[in-house]
């Protein structure tokens, strides 16, 4: 069993990406509930995690040429895979990381449309790092845990949006649909609780929202770049009536606004939506499978719950998340390795807990892709499909050799310091399993692990035997279905 | 030793194909032997090829006009003869191999194939002809429907898809396809070597069929890493095949050059999956037959010709039928970059040893104002739907029914192509 309290175990691997053995140190003297509130509120604690790249005693990256997150999406997805493995606020990358599913984004479109470096830029700039806009993802980083209609706000008038959902064809002669039925499709209420007119009328309201691109741009200049613009006479300025009211009088109408002011439609659509009852719902049941169970379906009254706290509070979803965390829910037993690991979680978990000693996490960047998860290249605009979903038998190989990959690189470093306790099959299972922490075992793999360190002839504990025997196990630990579970 | 006809004559043809292809004859014999169960190898041109480039309708003044840089010189193209609307028509100058093919009566050009109001979206309109669906293309694929009919419990490798990625066309909701794009790194690997990785491999083996009573996520999971483990050997055995022509080198036949493995080895794969990309051609197709599109045309007909050709070597290819598709074609008059834009209907393949090759179709006359045409005549119009070269490939190929696989009934109109 892991060192820490195993209601801290779950609320870290859920909160975060499981526990290294520096974070062990973090956490060990810490209740639940005062876990809740570290994680939570992070924004007091530096968020200098990337100033440590490249540092000593951090997994590596790697590069051909000059390292550039900003503008080079496989380093991009380096930086992020070691923020998810170092940050000091792991809620924020978790939050990144359900926010980039849920606002889904995919990288080949935007570079189809501005090339690879301009796509990346518009993903994945940090803020200030060049001029124009910050990435996408940033936003999430930023304003994740803040008011979720200021986030859809934001969202909607970011560059890589327009271009993702081809909001630089709304014009008002021919309003482009795209936007308008995701924003209630996949980015508030859900299907069943709005109308085809509604999304003709969605499409009118985001006429004019297009985009603009820097003096002199060009794909390959990375200080030119694209950005949101309202364009007045590009907006379609009739009335737009919808079937749920947009104001808190109980009007359905956005009434006719002058060109110049018709930006005003779009603002008063997306507050109307943010705070639309079935929005609250439906985030609730998305947090209910990303904290708290796959296994259960989404229990009523925590729906109900979840959905009063964001309300209640603005649809902030700091408070939300707070909520959930110390929830009976979240809490249960039947919660506990109730949930699918997506391979980002499964991959940071795994190197968290082995190690990651002269390891690179580009090494992890092409499994991921066979695994199901590309960071920055979700399928289609409704994001990865989660739970079982990312399991087939070749998903499943690309992570048990990602597992092999990830022992190979630890063995000499687990060797030696396993050696000592290593005195008996069990005694070495037992240290393993004080930091590699799968779902429980039954007894016939429990048994089948345990055959595996005599397999090579009885145990004498020399420092080859435990050498072959360490990395072995954690192999086996590590691509087993237990530990798919967190 | 007691030989097999079969192996004998698959010997026998590994023999002579040393220096000349097999001859005909023994082809057929050996056909007869094959192993039961017909296969379908799905080939998708990633980015939407240029139809009006690939089988070109080299009579019509308007293909010249409109395309003033980048149309194929009439003197350059195989000419497959007149379609039924009496318009001659060339495959581009590097589909020699097809010709060929064409010239057997095995490979069928479905002209303008699509649906109504084509979408021109990469994305969307991948995802249509995956679904076979234009009303709503979020939902599973037409080959994963049709892998759903298999009886339970399905074989891991019912289907086979070499790309990294699940295409839309074989998403299901409860048939798993694996992705193995490179049989030689479909393996199990292992910190150690030799007998120690052999006996992880043995343990993750004994840890993944725990049944896990009253844990069903967990039996899941174990069912995915056993179906992982139990086709390693299969998918390495498709590894060890020896091909009996040398396939180009380049991705997509060495794509092919693993699907004909996992075929002449008997893996039983009912589906494959083979992509091959660079078909968005916005800009500097190329001129005079030659260029961009032309190293396109290369690599498809040269890959798909050694493909043919092993499997008749092989005595497979009544068993197999290839057919290739792209998401739609493009624009017929070319752009200000020597390129072309996204376009609507285009052109199918089918090819194998049991379709009756020829001209499916017609081809669209390119004068502007002519019915073929839409969009103010800047792209080709459909005349067959896709859907229904879909059906006659499940009802008249694959052997179920295509109305409950595709939804719907779209058998009026399919190209008569087996």
């Amino acid at each position: 069993m892991s060192q820490l309290d195993p209601a801290v175990d779950h609320l870290l691997r859920r909160a975060g990406f499981g526990a290294s053995a520096a974070d062990v140190e973090t956490y060990r003297d810490m209740s639940p509930a005062a876990a809740v509130a570290h994680l939570v509120d992070y924004a007091g604690r530096p968020d200098d995690v990337d100033e440590r790249i490249g540092r000593p005693d951090h997994v590596q990256v790697s590069t051909n040429n000059l390292f550039a997150p900003d503008i080079d999406i496989d380093d991009a997805r380096q930086r992020w895979m070691f923020r998810m493995v170092h940050s000091r606020r792991p809620l924020q990358e978790k939050m990144a990381m359900f926010w980039h599913n849920h606002f889904a984004t995919a990288f080949s479109k935007l570079a189809n449309d501005s090339g690879t470096k301009q796509a990346a830029k518009l993903l994945t700039a940090k803020p200030g790092s060049l001029r124009g806009p910050m990435g996408q993802i940033e936003l999430f980083r930023e304003y994740g845990m803040g008011s979720y209609r200021d986030l859809l706000f934001r969202f909607s008038q970011h560059a890589a949006t327009v271009i993702w959902l081809d909001g630089q064809f709304n014009t008002k002669t021919k309003p482009q649909e795209n936007f308008g039925r995701e924003i209630m499709e996949l980015f508030s209420v859900g299907v069943g609780y709005y109308t085809e007119p509604d999304v003709y009328a969605a499409a009118r309201v985001f006429s004019g929202w297009n985009l603009r691109e820097s003096e002199g741009y060009s794909d390959n200049d990375m200080n030119a770049y694209k950005e949101f613009v309202y364009n007045a006479d590009q907006h379609e300025t009739s009335e737009k009536t919808f079937s749920f009211p947009i104001y808190s009088d109980g009007s359905k109408t956005i009434p006719s606004r002058s060109e110049s002011a018709g930006m005003q439609d779009g603002i008063d659509l997306i507050t109307a939506l943010a705070f639309h009852p079935e929005t609250a719902r439906r985030l609730a049941r998305k947090f209910w499978n990303f904290f708290v169970s796959e296994i259960v379906p989404p229990d009523p009254a925590f729906v109900s719950a979840t959905a009063n706290v964001y309300l209640q509070s603005g649809t902030r979803i700091g408070p939300v998340v707070y909520s959930v965390l110390n929830s009976p829910w979240f809490n249960d037993p039947s919660a506990v390795y109730a949930r699918y690991s997506w391979p980002a979680e499964f991959v940071v978990r795994s190197i968290k807990e082995v190690g990651w000693q002269n390891l690179s996490v580009d090494k992890a960047r092409a499994p991921m892709s066979n695994m199901g998860q590309a960071l920055y290249e979700p399928p289609n605009v409704a994001g990865w499909p989660l739970g079982a979903n990312w399991f087939s038998t070749s998903t499943m190989l690309a992570r048990s050799n990602f597992a092999a990959t990830l022992a190979s690189s630890q063995k000499g470093f687990l060797a030696v310091g396993l050696q000592e306790q290593a005195t008996s099959p069990q005694a070495l299972m037992t240290a393993m399993l004080d930091r590699i922490t799968p779902a429980p075992f039954d007894a016939l793999p429990q048994q089948a692990l345990l055959n595996y360190l005599v397999a090579g002839g009885a145990w004498t504990g020399n420092e080859s035997q435990v050498s072959t025997r360490a990395a072995g196990l954690a192999r086996l630990l590590v691509a087993s279905s237990e530990y798919q579970l967190v | 030793m007691k030989l097999s006809r079969r192996l004998f004559i698959r010997d026998g043809v590994a023999t002579v194909t040393l220096g000349l292809a097999a001859p005909a004859f023994l082809a057929e014999i050996a056909q007869a032997q094959s192993i039961p169960g017909r296969r379908l190898v799905v080939v998708y041109l990633a980015g939407g090829n240029d139809a009006l480039n690939t089988l070109v309708p080299y009579q019509d003044a308007s293909y010249y006009s409109r395309r003033p840089t980048i149309a194929i010189p009439a003197g350059q193209v195989l000419q497959v003869g007149t379609d039924a609307a009496g318009r001659a028509l060339g495959l581009h100058p590097r589909l020699t191999a097809l010709r060929s093919i064409f010239d057997q009566g095995r490979l069928a050009l479905v002209q303008r194939t699509g649906y109504a109001n084509s979408s021109r979206s990469h994305f969307e309109g991948g995802d249509i002809w995956g679904t076979a669906n234009p009303q709503n293309s979020t939902g599973s694929g037409w080959l994963g429907r049709y892998l759903d009919t298999l009886p339970r419990p399905v074989d891991a490798l019912a289907a086979w898809n070499t790309t990294d990625e699940t295409p839309r066309a074989l998403k299901s909701a409860i048939t798993g396809v694996p992705a193995i794009a490179n049989a030689a790194t479909y393996n199990f690997s292992s910190p150690n070597q030799g007998v120690a990785a052999q006996q992880e491999r043995n343990t993750a083996e004994v840890m993944a069929s725990n049944l896990a009573p009253g844990r069903p996520h967990l039996a899941l999971l174990n069912g995915a890493n056993l179906g992982a483990i139990e086709t390693l050997d299969r998918v390495a055995q498709a590894r060890t095949y020896t091909p009996t022509v040398a396939y180009p080198n380049n991705g997509f036949a060495l794509a092919l050059r693993t699907v004909a493995g996992a075929i002449v080895k008997g893996i039983g794969s009912k589906v494959y999956w083979v992509s091959t990309g660079g078909y968005d051609t916005h800009a500097q197709q190329g001129a005079n037959g030659g260029g961009a599109y032309a190293n396109l045309m290369g690599t498809l007909g040269d890959g798909l010709g050694a493909f043919y050709t092993d499997m008749r070597n092989q005595g497979l290819s009544n068993d197999t039928t290839v057919i290739v598709f792209s998401e739609f074609s493009r624009r017929i008059s070319e752009n200000g970059s020597g390129g072309t834009d996204h376009g609507a209907a285009g052109v199918m393949m089918v090819l194998g040893g049991s379709v009756r090759g020829g001209l499916h179709g017609t081809s669209p006359s390119l004068a502007p104002g002519n019915p073929t045409l839409e969009n103010s005549s800047g792209d080709v119009h459909y005349e067959t739907d896709f859907r229904s070269v879909y059906a006659t490939l499940l009802d008249n190929w694959l052997g179920v029914s295509s109305v409950s696989v595709l939804n719907g009934d779209f058998k009026a109109g399919a190209p008569a192509i087996f």
